[in-house]
């Protein structure tokens, strides 16, 4: 075992390229539930954002035009979901599993000509002076730009929630979606937006997984991330910024369990492997005592029956 | 001011099984209080929804001001000057006043000058409000207000007011009054939906009587009999109920020292609650809605346990006896909440049966369910209190409100039970089974059971209760004998006007 | 303009037609993606449906409906009483991983004696691995309110990793020459979960999968348990309010299913399967979700739900060798079935009126 051969600065380095893809899902499942719907979809919209824009960045070679169809796919699944919760009325967490189910057997069916194929790359930006600093160079400024999308996506979360009237409009359908329909907002609308931009999101995040973090494309790639962004959202109590906190926190922890496997540290790979669901748990577990800042509404089926 | 501000003609609208509204017509002037009065499920919702562009008519117009008036959607109805006060609050628990205004003006101003015009307008008509207060921890008087600022901020031509009393002591009461008085004086028309009809002949210059959807006549109530009213709004003449000579027996529930956490975010805490019901007694207990009663019923039912002391009945503890222990013990009870609570939607009335007289019928054996048995015993119940269905077989949410209320009420009934809770046993229900459910909770205390009675019908209580006491926030008044209780001192055990001021109906005119 | 207008009473016509109309749109929508992938719908449809059934090796595959339909009903039986309830336990996958470790691993520390007590310990394990794995979701929603649809569902993914611990570790066939994997119980005749008529399929797991079926029916129908299970499904107040215990069900309905699931897959390792390894699990927990909701969570509509699936499964197997259709076409097709019967479900409860627009 060499610990020594972990370098701090590469481990925060790359635990943020670790939590992006979490965080990208999480905060578009943020959004998706604090207008009221659960969307237990959010592994099934993840993965075929994953194939959908690797195979559009290997088709056109351009990966900037495979991450705008990762979105595009995320949100064409996801508008699925929308039409059985929003319209037929079916029960959310069915829909959503039957949208996870659905979404990795699309996956591979689409995935069959891609694997083992290398995706073209999307170059990390370099800011002269800045990028070179020393330890401060290769964590804040040396990284592909989606990640610096991620974070700005939360601040634009936060602001859009806390500050604007569409956010205002959006919590206000989570929260009470009777009195939102009798004030005249149109729930359906708000929460098929909203759904929406989840899956826009999730797909975003499967592309990152497949464009610039591993990089390349296997069957069920996104193996639990989407349910561990669900379970960051609930660790978040529905907040931006702790989504952030929570998905640097799992990613450290990811990236540090396979760094502690590259050392060949004396615990079986197996069970580092399982330490990310385990601490799942735990941190569930935790979180769970607070149950207060759940949007009412989250869940709930809406019917305008007059 | 005069001429007409509103005229409606014709208005229908049809829901499957049910003409809701059946060619109505009437005129609102400028600046009058028009009083809407009629039964539950008379049409009334459904009639101010129409003006308020939540519901569209099947046939009818309306004209505003002379002009075609058919709002799309409320946003609309609101350009026009229409604000409304809902009967269930439209409001959201989980953010605070000013953003609850917001959410009912179509172009706020930054919160700051919001909260800056929610503090100006609620001192000018007298209902203070702090903007910055999370609605979930308001009392029920303080969210009208915040449902009235609303309305108020938009500068409304016609404010429609659907029965707002319901939630607020007389004290309270009183105050509403006067600042819709001084709204009425600025020369803004209210529309007052109510069937209380001494309100309406306090309040309201005319008004419009809808009965199975059809306008059965107008009338000016200063100058008409409430009694002339009541007929034309039920139809025909209603039997008072009667109640048997008054003998008490022996106090069958004895609640002492009983303290509650609340379960849901936004629910009360019982504080420190004692009484005692005797039988053959009713023990009526008001308050305004929100102040306990779901908790009291929770904690009476054993939805929610507490010390084995704190409920004792016939000197026995049970407080921390769940539902079914204190049924074989005689200690019914039927919540408020019909659908979802006391019944199973989607569930036949046979299974419904079954959920609260398993124990008392005997309806398993080794746990296996006798069905049978069961179809006999909702049969039983459909018959004696003639809950009007086509068959046992019928999900719960097929029946009418007062149907599905006569059938739970009757469920607990026929099991006998020597202390029976009910919250709010004629809520919804037409004027006949209203009076039924009376009859029968006093033909029960008569009988020899124990009675407890929530409700927020004043009338109501005053009309079947021995004892009266009220609830507020969460703590119990002294329990009065109910004859003699004036309104006022009614009210003051409900909590008076909960520290509300009084509108300044003399001061400028600077709102 | 459509409009919705909720029934007074669900329609139980359509209740039970539902899953057909859903079965026979997915053939289509399933038809035009196989066109799409190249294929003729048509046979590749007929493949998928009649083939296993009717076709010239027939006699082969049709045990296999049995082989494969067991563990998904069994599975899909201790789903629904949970589904029903509300009580939602998507992590079947780690409970038939769990008790197929544990029911095997029973099995072989016995190795090599023979005995007939061997069996029926390894069902007992098989079903403890399964209850213990879901009462870890169930003991954490009851003691602190944690979601048991995430806790069920992360445990499935330690579930995988501990299954390939064992197979490379505690419970690799030693005279293996290094392979990973297990001994194959299939010649460990104490342990072997074999065919109980030869020729038909039926092992021991199917024969507890129509006892499960029969007993679930009984169950929901005529105990006061499974009203209780019914009642908390449909009003979760009123359960309260009827004395319904949530914490007893909760741990009944998690238990339960995660003991059926285990014991599915300790009869699959025992028997089919013949030994654990790392692909051991082949998603049996996931597919029976889609079984439960197709049988409308009905004991004898997931029976037959399960037969269908199973004919799927072959089917797909068929073409996929016949034909090239490649098998995530089959999981496409699976999950295609959900979604249609989730939308056609609201014709149960709703009528759709057809408006013309701009009437009022």
């Amino acid at each position: 075992m060499d610990l020594s051969a972990i370098n701090p600065v590469l481990l925060i380095a790359s635990l943020m390229v670790a939590a992006t893809p979490l965080l990208l899902a999480a905060v578009g499942e943020l959004v998706v539930e604090r207008a009221g719907v659960l969307n237990l979809g959010v592994e099934g919209m993840m993965i075929v954002g994953a194939i959908g824009g690797f195979a559009v960045s290997v088709e056109s070679g351009s990966p900037y035009l495979g991450l705008v169809a990762a979105m595009a796919a995320g949100a064409g699944l996801s508008l699925l979901f929308a039409f059985l919760t929003q319209f037929a009325l079916a029960n959310q967490v069915a829909s959503g599993l039957a949208l996870t189910l659905f979404g990795l057997g699309l996956s591979a069916l689409m995935g069959q000509g891609y694997v083992g194929i290398k995706p073209p790359a999307l170059g990390n930006i370099h800011i002269p002076v800045l990028s070179d600093l020393p330890v401060i160079g290769p964590i804040l400024f040396g990284h592909d730009p989606v990640l610096y999308i991620g974070i700005a996506l939360v601040a634009a979360v936060w602001a859009v929630l806390k500050y604007s009237r569409i956010g205002l409009v959006l919590r206000a359908v989570g929260e009470n979606h009777e009195a939102a329909h009798a004030l005249g907002y149109n729930v359906i609308r708000v929460r098929v937006l909203a759904i929406m931009f989840g899956g826009a999101c999730a797909g975003l995040g499967g592309a990152y997984i497949s464009l610039i973090r591993v990089p390349q494309w296997t069957e069920g790639m996104t193996a639990g991330i989407g349910w561990i962004a669900l379970a960051l959202v609930v660790f978040a109590s529905w907040k931006p910024w702790r989504v952030l906190l929570g998905a640097y926190l799992f990613g450290g922890i990811n990236v540090l369990q396979l760094n502690l496997q590259a050392a060949g540290i004396a615990i079986p790979v197996e069970y580092l492997a399982m330490s990310p669901y385990i601490i799942t748990i735990l941190v569930l577990v935790i979180m769970s005592a607070d149950k207060s800042r759940a949007p009412a509404s989250l869940g709930r089926i809406f019917h305008a029956s007059q | 001011m005069t001429g007409t501000l509103l005229s409606i003609s014709g208005l229908t609208k049809a829901y499957p099984g049910v003409v809701a509204n059946d060619t109505v017509s009437f005129d609102i002037q400028e600046g009058e209080v028009h009083a809407l009065l009629g039964e539950n499920g008379a049409g009334k919702s459904t009639l101010v929804k129409m003006i308020y562009g939540l519901v569209k008519p099947d046939s009818g117009t309306m004209t505003w001001r002379g002009e075609a008036f058919a709002p799309p959607e409320p946003k609309a109805a609101r350009a026009s000057g229409v604000a409304m006060v809902f009967q269930h609050f439209s409001l959201f628990d989980a953010l605070n006043v000013a953003e609850n205004v917001a959410l009912g003006m179509e172009d706020p101003p930054k919160m700051r000058d919001l909260a800056r015009q929610i503090r100006r307008v609620s001192e000018a008509y007298g209902l203070p409000l702090d903007p910055n207060r999370t609605v979930g921890d308001l009392s029920a008087g303080e969210r009208q207000r915040v449902e009235i600022i609303r309305c108020l901020l938009q500068d409304p031509k016609l404010l429609i007011m659907d029965e707002p009393t319901s939630v607020l002591t007389p004290q309270e009461v009183e105050i509403l009054f006067k600042t819709l008085n001084k709204l009425k004086s600025e020369g803004t028309s209210i529309l007052y939906i109510s069937h209380k009809l001494e309100e309406i002949r306090t309040l309201c210059d005319h008004a419009t009587i809808l009965r199975l959807g059809k306008n059965v006549g107008e009338c000016v109530p200063a100058e008409t009999s409430a009694r002339d009213m009541a007929e034309l709004m039920v139809g025909d003449t209603l039997q008072t109920p009667t109640r048997s000579t008054e003998k008490t027996g022996d106090v069958m529930l004895d609640v002492s020292g009983l303290s509650l956490q609340p379960t849901s975010p936004f629910g009360t805490t019982l504080k420190n609650i004692h009484f005692t019901v005797r039988a053959g007694e009713i023990l009526g207990l008001g308050g305004v809605a929100g102040n306990g009663q779901d908790e009291l019923l929770a904690a009476l039912s054993g939805e929610s346990t507490t010390w084995p002391d704190a409920v004792k009945v016939k000197g026995r503890d049970v407080g921390h006896l769940g539902p079914n222990a204190r049924r074989e013990l005689g200690i019914l009870a039927a919540p408020e909440e019909r659908l979802g609570h006391a019944a199973a939607p989607d569930m036949s009335l046979v299974e419904n049966a079954l959920l609260t007289g398993l124990i008392r019928k005997n309806l398993t054996s080794n746990g296996f369910v006798d069905w049978a048995g069961t179809t006999a015993f909702a049969d039983e119940v459909i018959k004696e209190f003639d809950v009007r269905t086509p068959g046992s077989d019928r999900a719960a949410r097929s029946l009418s409100g007062g149907n599905l209320q006569k059938f739970v009420i009757g469920r607990e009934v026929l099991q006998s039970p020597e202390v029976l809770v009910v919250n709010q046993p004629t809520w919804g229900v037409d004027a006949a089974a209203a009076a039924s459910i009376r009859q029968s909770l006093l033909d029960l205390a008569a009988g020899g059971a124990a009675i407890v009675c929530i409700s927020q019908d004043l009338d109501e209580l005053m009309e079947i209760s021995d004892r009266f006491g009220a609830l507020n926030e969460g703590r119990m008044s002294d329990i009065r004998p109910a004859a003699g209780l004036s309104i006022d001192e009614i009210g003051l055990m409900m909590g008076g006007a909960h520290g509300m001021e009084v509108a300044h109906i003399n001061e400028g005119a600077d709102a | 303009m459509i409009k919705l207008e909720k029934r007074a009473q669900p329609s139980r016509t359509l209740a039970l037609s539902t899953p057909l109309i859903a079965v026979v749109i997915t053939m289509i929508a399933g038809g035009l993606l196989f066109a799409a992938l190249g294929k003729n719908p048509f046979e590749a449809i007929g493949t998928i449906f009649w083939e296993p059934l009717f076709g010239e090796f027939a006699f082969y595959y049709r045990p296999q409906l049995l082989v494969k339909g067991g563990p998904l009903i069994l599975i899909a039986i201790g789903l629904s009483l949970g589904f029903r309830a509300g009580i939602w336990n998507i992590g079947a996958e780690g409970q038939y991983i769990m008790g197929a470790i544990c029911g095997a691993g029973a099995g072989l520390a016995f190795y090599p004696m023979e005995s007939i007590f061997i069996f029926p310990i390894m069902i007992l394990a098989g079903a403890l691995g399964g209850w213990v794995w879901a009462m870890i979701p169930a003991l954490l929603k009851v003691k602190f309110g944690t979601n048991e649809i995430l806790v069920s569902l992360m445990l499935v993914y330690v579930a995988e990793q501990l299954l390939a611990s064992v197979s490379l570790g505690l419970l690799k066939n030693p005279q293996g020459f290094g392979f990973p994997g297990s001994r194959n119980l299939q010649e460990y005749a104490s342990a072997h979960n074999a065919e109980l008529i030869t020729g038909t399929g039926m092992h021991w797991g199917v024969l507890f999968a129509f006892i499960a079926v029969i007993m679930s029916y009984v169950l929901l129908n005529k105990h006061i348990l499974g009203f209780n299970i019914r009642l908390t499904g449909e009003a979760p107040r009123a359960a309260r309010f009827a004395g319904v215990n949530p914490t007893r069900l909760i741990l009944f309905c998690l238990g339960t299913s995660g003991a059926l699931a285990g014991l599915a897959g300790m009869f699959e390792a025992s028997g089919p399967a013949g030994q654990i390894s790392i692909d051991f699990g082949v998603g049996y927990g996931f597919t029976a979700i889609i079984v439960a909701f197709l049988g409308r969570l009905h004991p004898v509509g997931i029976l037959l739900a399960g037969l269908l699936m199973a004919l799927t499964y072959i089917g797909g197997e068929i073409a996929q060798s016949n034909m090239g259709l490649p098998a995530a076409a089959i999981q496409v097709f699976q999950g295609m079935l959900l979604f249609f019967l989730l939308a056609l479900d609201l014709l149960t409860n709703f009528r759709i009126k057809f408006a013309v627009k701009g009437a009022a």
